[in-house]
C-alpha cells in the first residue's frame, strides 16, 4: 500500500516536467527548421474517416499546385512546402490540427478543410491567430460570415461557392428541366452542409411554385433507410433532394432504387461527387441521379482539359470537384502572396480580399465582400456510373 | 395500408439481423456471464472476411452462382469468426475468470477497439473507407404493393436455420448440456467431469461464428462495410439481448426482433431521429421494471 502511494507520487512528480519537455521538443521539431526561406501551407483535410475521398483528393490537388508552383521558382524566390494534417473528418480533429499547424509547424496559411463542419470547427481559432484560412470547399455560408454577429471573418477565405447558390441550382433544375412539382427532402441531420442545402433548396423551390411534399431526416453512419425511404415512397414525390455525403448517400440510392422501387430522379449537392457513391449504391441503380457541383470533367474548356490531363497522368483517376478545388485553393493563395510582395498574414488577408477576375481551373474568380467567390455551377448526371455534363449556371 | 405493410417487411429484415448478433451475446453472457462487447467487432471482421472471399472466388466457377458465392463468404466468415473468438477467449478472457467482473468488462472494450484499429491498420490505405459488398440477388416480390427483396428473404432464411441449429445444439447435445451445466454452476460441472475451459471455447465459437454470418448477411443487404460498421448494430444486439432476457436463446431471437420493429415503427410514424434514442430507452425501462427480460427467470442473487 505504501509503495503504490510512493509510485503514484513520483508518477505525479514528473508527469509535468516531462509534459512540459515534450511540449518544447515537440514546438522545436516542427517549427525552426528554416522558416526563412520556405512558404509553410498547412493542410487541414479529411485524410480518414467518413469523408475520406474528399480530403484525398483536395490532397492530390494542393500537391500538384505545390509541384507546379516549385517548378516556376516558387513563391518570392521561396519554396513552397506542404504540411499536411488528417482531421479523420472529426470536428474536435480540425481544431487541433489547426492548432498544431499553427503554434508547432508556423505554417503561413491554412488550406482545408473541405466539409462545412470541420471548416466551422477551427475558424475561429485562425481567427485569433491571425492566419488566413482558405476552405477548398466547404460551402456552408456560416464558414466565412458568423450567422450571430453578421461579420465576415476577417481570415476566413473560400475558394468554391456557397450552398443557397448549390441548393438553387438543384431547385431550378429539379423545376425547368427535371418538370418536377412534387419534392421529398431527406437530409443529414448531423450535418451543418446538409441542413444549408436543404434550406436553400426549399426555398428556391416553393418559390418556383413547387410543393414539398415529404421531409425525411437521417443521422451520419445510419444503414438502414427503409422506413424513411417507405414514407417518402407513399408521398408519391416527383424528385428526391438529398443532401448529404456519398457514404449515407450511396445506401440510400441503393436501397431506394433496388430495395423500393423508387424510380424518381435523386439529386444531391458536391457531397455525392466521389467514385465511392457509385460503388456503394452499384452503377445499374445510378439512372437519373443528379449533382450540382463545382465542375465538369467533361467540360471543352482547355483549362480544364489540361488540367484533367495532367491529373490523369499523375494519380491515374478523373479529378473530382475536390481535386480541382484543392488546386485552386493553393493557387488562391500564391496569387495572393505574389500581389502582396508578402507572406505576412494581415497583407495576404488583404491580397486575398482584393483577388479579382483570377483565372482558376474552376472557373475566373473575384472574391466578394463577403469572402466567397462569385462563380458557376455546373449540374452533372449518372450516366453508365459515370458523371456527365448537363449544364452550367452562372451566379 | 401498402406502406404498413411495406414497415412490417423492413421490420422484420432489420429485426433478423438483430437477432442474429444478438445470440451470439447471450449465449456468452449466458456461460460465464460476461457482455462481450468486442461481439459487435467480431461481426465486423465477419463481413470483411465474407467480403474478401467473395472478392476471391470471383471470376471462379465457383463465383459464378450467386447462391455459391454466398455459402462461400458465409463458410470463410464463419470459420474465420470462430477462429477469432475462440483466441479471443484464450488470450483476453480465460485469465480474468475469476477476476472482478469489470476487469473482464473493460478488457472487452479494449479488444473492441483492437479490432477496429487493427482492421483499419491491416487495409492500409483503404484504412477506414467504407467498402461497397457485391449484389448478389436483385430478384424481388411484390406483395400486395410492398416489395420483398430476395436479399431480405436471404437474412430471414439463414438467421432462422441458424437459430434453430444453435437451439438444437444448446438443447439436444452432449455439447449444449455440458454448457446449461457449466453455465448453471461451473465449480459443479467441473467436479462432474465436465471440461469447462472446452465447453466456453465452444460457446465462443459458436456465438462468432454466428457473428461473422451476420455481417456478411448484413453487409449484404445495406451493401456498405466499414471497420466501425460493428458499434451500433453491436449495441442495439445487446439491448435486444437484455430485452429478451440476456442468456435465453428464444429471448434473443424475440428481443432482436422487438427491437427491429420498434426502430422501424419510430421512423415509420415520422420520428426517424428519436430511433436510437428510443431502443436506449426502452433498454433502460426493462432494467427498471423487468431486469430478467421477457424469457429470463428470475434468479436470486448468491449472497
Amino acid at each position: 500500500m505504501r509503495r503504490g502511494e510512493t509510485r503514484m507520487k513520483l508518477a505525479r512528480w514528473a508527469f509535468f516536467p516531462l509534459l512540459a519537455l515534450a511540449l518544447v521538443l515537440g514546438g522545436c521539431g516542427g517549427g525552426g527548421a528554416g522558416k526563412g526561406n520556405e512558404v509553410r501551407i498547412g493542410l487541414n483535410l479529411e485524410l480518414s474517416g467518413q469523408t475520406a475521398t474528399f480530403g484525398q483528393s483536395a490532397k492530390n490537388g494542393a500537391r500538384m499546385a505545390v509541384e507546379k508552383i516549385n517548378a516556376d521558382g516558387g513563391l518570392l524566390g521561396k519554396k513552397v512546402v506542404l504540411v499536411e494534417g488528417d482531421n479523420k473528418s472529426e470536428k474536435s480533429e480540425s481544431s487541433s490540427i489547426a492548432l498544431k499547424l499553427i503554434q508547432q509547424d508556423k505554417v503561413d496559411v491554412i488550406v482545408g478543410t473541405t466539409i462545412s463542419g470541420t471548416t466551422l470547427a477551427m475558424v475561429n481559432i485562425a481567427d485569433e491567430n491571425k492566419i488566413p484560412v482558405i476552405s477548398p470547399t466547404a460551402t456552408n455560408p456560416d464558414v466565412t460570415v458568423d450567422p450571430k454577429t453578421k461579420a465576415t471573418r476577417p481570415y476566413v477565405f473560400r475558394a468554391c461557392f456557397i450552398d443557397p447558390f448549390q441548393g438553387e441550382v438543384a431547385a431550378k433544375y429539379a423545376i425547368q428541366d427535371l418538370h418536377a412539382k412534387k419534392a421529398a427532402v431527406f437530409t443529414e441531420v448531423s450535418s451543418d452542409y446538409a441542413i444549408g442545402l436543404r434550406d436553400a433548396f426549399k426555398q428556391a423551390f416553393t418559390k418556383l411554385g413547387g410543393e414539398i411534399v415529404a421531409e425525411e431526416s437521417y443521422q451520419k453512419n445510419d444503414k438502414d433507410f427503409l422506413s424513411q425511404l417507405t414514407r417518402i415512397r407513399d408521398a408519391k414525390p416527383d424528385v428526391i433532394f438529398l443532401p448529404g455525403y456519398y457514404q449515407e448517400a450511396g445506401i440510400i440510392i441503393k436501397q431506394a432504387r433496388s430495395d423500393l422501387g423508387i424510380q424518381v430522379p435523386i439529386i444531391g449537392g458536391d457531397g455525392f461527387d466521389s467514385p465511392k457513391l457509385v460503388e456503394i449504391a452499384g452503377a445499374s441503380n445510378m439512372a437519373k441521379v443528379f449533382l450540382t457541383n463545382h465542375y465538369a470533367a467533361d467540360d471543352p474548356d482547355p483549362r480544364i482539359q489540361e488540367f484533367v490531363k495532367e491529373y490523369q497522368a499523375k494519380y491515374n483517376a478523373i479529378p473530382d470537384g475536390f481535386a480541382v478545388l484543392g488546386y485552386d485553393a493553393v493557387m488562391l493563395y500564391a496569387d495572393a502572396v505574389k500581389r502582396a510582395g508578402s507572406t505576412d498574414p494581415t497583407k495576404v488577408k488583404e491580397a486575398l480580399e482584393a483577388t479579382k477576375d483570377l483565372p482558376l481551373v474552376s472557373g475566373t474568380i473575384t472574391i466578394g465582400p463577403d469572402h466567397n467567390p462569385i462563380k458557376a455551377a455546373v449540374v452533372l448526371e449518372y450516366v453508365d456510373g459515370k458523371q456527365t455534363f448537363r449544364k452550367k449556371v452562372e451566379p | 395500408m401498402d406502406m404498413w405493410l411495406q414497415q412490417l417487411l423492413n421490420a422484420i429484415s432489420l429485426g433478423a439481423i438483430y437477432a442474429l448478433i444478438a445470440l451470439g451475446y447471450t449465449m456468452v453472457y449466458g456461460i460465464i456471464k460476461l457482455i462481450n462487447f468486442a461481439h459487435g467487432d467480431v461481426f465486423m471482421v465477419g463481413a470483411f472476411l465474407g467480403y474478401y472471399a467473395m472478392l476471391l472466388v470471383d471470376g471462379t466457377p465457383l463465383g459464378a452462382n450467386p447462391l455459391m458465392k454466398l455459402l462461400v463468404a458465409l463458410l470463410v466468415a464463419m470459420i474465420g469468426s470462430t477462429l477469432l473468438g475462440v483466441t479471443i477467449e484464450r488470450v483476453a478472457y480465460r485469465r480474468l475468470r475469476n477476476s472482478p467482473r469489470l476487469a473482464a468488462l473493460t478488457t472487452a472494450i479494449g479488444v473492441s477497439f483492437l479490432l477496429e484499429y487493427g482492421t483499419i491498420y491491416l487495409r492500409g490505405s483503404q484504412g477506414a473507407q467504407p467498402e461497397a459488398y457485391p449484389t448478389l440477388f436483385t430478384a424481388h416480390l411484390d406483395l400486395f404493393g410492398a416489395t420483398l427483396k430476395m436479399d431480405a428473404l436471404v437474412i430471414l432464411v439463414t438467421s432462422f436455420v441458424l437459430m434453430v441449429v444453435l437451439q438444437f445444439i444448446v438443447q439436444n447435445t452432449q455439447t449444449g448440456r455440458a454448457m446449461r451445466a457449466v453455465s448453471f454452476d461451473m465449480d459443479a460441472a467441473r467436479l462432474m467431469g465436465i471440461s469447462v475451459d472446452r465447453t466456453i471455447s465452444i460457446t465462443f465459437a459458436l456465438g462468432s461464428a454466428l457473428g461473422g454470418a451476420a455481417g456478411v448477411v448484413y453487409g449484404l443487404y445495406y451493401t456498405s462495410i466499414d471497420p466501425f460498421m460493428g458499434l451500433l448494430p453491436g449495441l442495439k444486439a445487446f439491448i435486444a439481448a437484455v430485452v429478451g432476457g440476456i442468456g435465453s436463446i428464444p429471448g434473443a431471437m424475440v428481443g432482436g426482433f422487438l427491437i427491429g420493429l420498434l426502430e422501424t415503427g419510430v421512423s415509420a410514424l415520422g420520428f426517424s431521429l428519436f430511433r436510437d434514442a428510443v431502443a436506449f430507452i426502452v433498454l433502460i425501462l426493462i432494467l427498471l421494471v423487468r431486469p430478467e427480460g421477457i424469457f429470463g427467470e428470475h434468479v436470486r442473487e448468491k449472497v
